[in-house]
């Protein structure tokens, strides 16, 4: 997104591409996870927990956090409301 | 006295870690510590030359280590400083000459006669590696502002913490304020917001470096020198000072403009 804007605008600063990129690495360096397997476990989770509730799988965020140099798996999942079933 | 054990090491090849112990060894030394540096490449042999000792060896480290020496005979002295020795990696024996238990053997023999043992450490993460850190009370990690070099920093701040070594300070080496003021070059708080670990010091590129490496003679006895200054503010750091950063970007910082003009500053 900003990637493809800066790309297009032709004002990426190379530094910022660095720095975008080693981010990405670095998780999956430190998760031994690559994205592949990211997205399945994405999908695996979304079957399961559409098991039990209703969600709307476009609106959901699973990403790799890092606080330091702790990672953390953050999943935002909107229900929905229960009448609208 | 018991000597505090600092490895330096950094993943990456060629990113500064032999040039960093040299300069490192001898500020320390300058500040009038009793300094021994090991260097613990075996095979690939280069602490002796770019200290300017290469001429003085008679043992080295895998000597020591197999019984042929002592300790005592295998250590050059830097003549120039007060207290500054060397022992000199094996050149044509294979790592493996060389354990962990050995370096902290070898470590515990001389702690109690020198304030500081500073080891350079081989690229990798393979044996010469761990080898490097056995003995090392602190690690410092060094790295350049690139993603190959940044990358490999992560892997070893990895191991090291799962090694609990305490935590690992990083030098940033080589960096050039020119582009990163273009955007062109990974700045110090990008790397450190990258890799997560408390700073060090961050050594500016600079033409001395190589100038000094040919004659033999540490950048850190240059007083014009930017990057010696560096060194000189880590050793300083490393004793406990508390030594403010050298704000590299400010136009107006003091080195910037010793940069300008002994023209010094890789610029």
């Amino acid at each position: 997104m900003s990637d493809w804007f800066s790309r297009f605008s032709g004002k990426t600063k190379s530094a910022d591409e660095a720095k975008e990129r080693l981010k990405l690495v670095l998780i999956h360096d430190r998760t031994d996870l690559t994205s592949t397997a990211l997205e399945d476990m994405k999908d695996e989770l979304l079957q399961v927990i559409s098991n039990h509730v209703s969600i709307d799988p476009s609106k959901v965020k699973i990403t790799i956090m890092h606080d330091g140099r702790e990672q953390r798996l953050v999943a935002d999942i909107p229900l929905k409301p229960f009448g609208k079933r | 006295m018991t000597a505090k054990i600092v490895t330096i090491t950094s993943g990456k090849g060629g990113v500064g870690k032999t040039t960093a112990t040299a300069n490192i060894s001898v500020a320390l030394a300058q500040l009038g510590q009793k300094v021994v540096c090991i260097d613990s490449d075996i095979g690939l042999r280069n602490l002796d030359v770019v200290l300017g000792l290469e001429n003085r060896i008679v043992y080295d480290l895998v000597d020591v280590i197999e019984g042929r020496c002592r300790i005592r005979q295998a250590m050059i002295k830097d003549k120039r400083f007060e207290e500054l020795y060397l022992i000199p990696a094996a050149q044509t024996r294979d790592k493996n000459a060389v354990s962990p238990s050995d370096m902290i053997e070898l470590c515990n023999e001389i702690k109690d006669d020198f304030d500081w043992i500073i080891i350079d450490s081989p690229a990798g993460i393979e044996r010469g590696f761990k080898n490097a850190i056995a003995a090392a009370n602190e690690v410092l990690i060094i790295t350049n502002p690139d993603v190959s070099a940044v990358r490999d920093a992560d892997r070893i701040i990895g191991i090291i913490e799962s090694e609990e070594k305490g935590p690992a300070r990083l030098i940033i080496n080589r960096l050039n304020s020119e582009m990163v003021k273009r955007g062109d070059m990974l700045d110090s708080e990008d790397v450190l917001e990258l890799l997560a670990i408390k700073l060090i010091g961050i050594v500016p590129e600079d033409e001395n470096v190589i100038k000094s490496t040919n004659i033999g003679k540490p950048v850190v006895t240059e007083e014009r020198s930017i990057a010696g200054k560096a060194f000189q503010n880590i050793a300083r750091r490393m004793m406990g000072d508390d030594i403010p950063l050298i704000d590299l970007e400010n136009k107006d910082g003091i080195l910037h403009r010793l940069s300008k003009i002994f023209n010094t500053g890789g610029e």
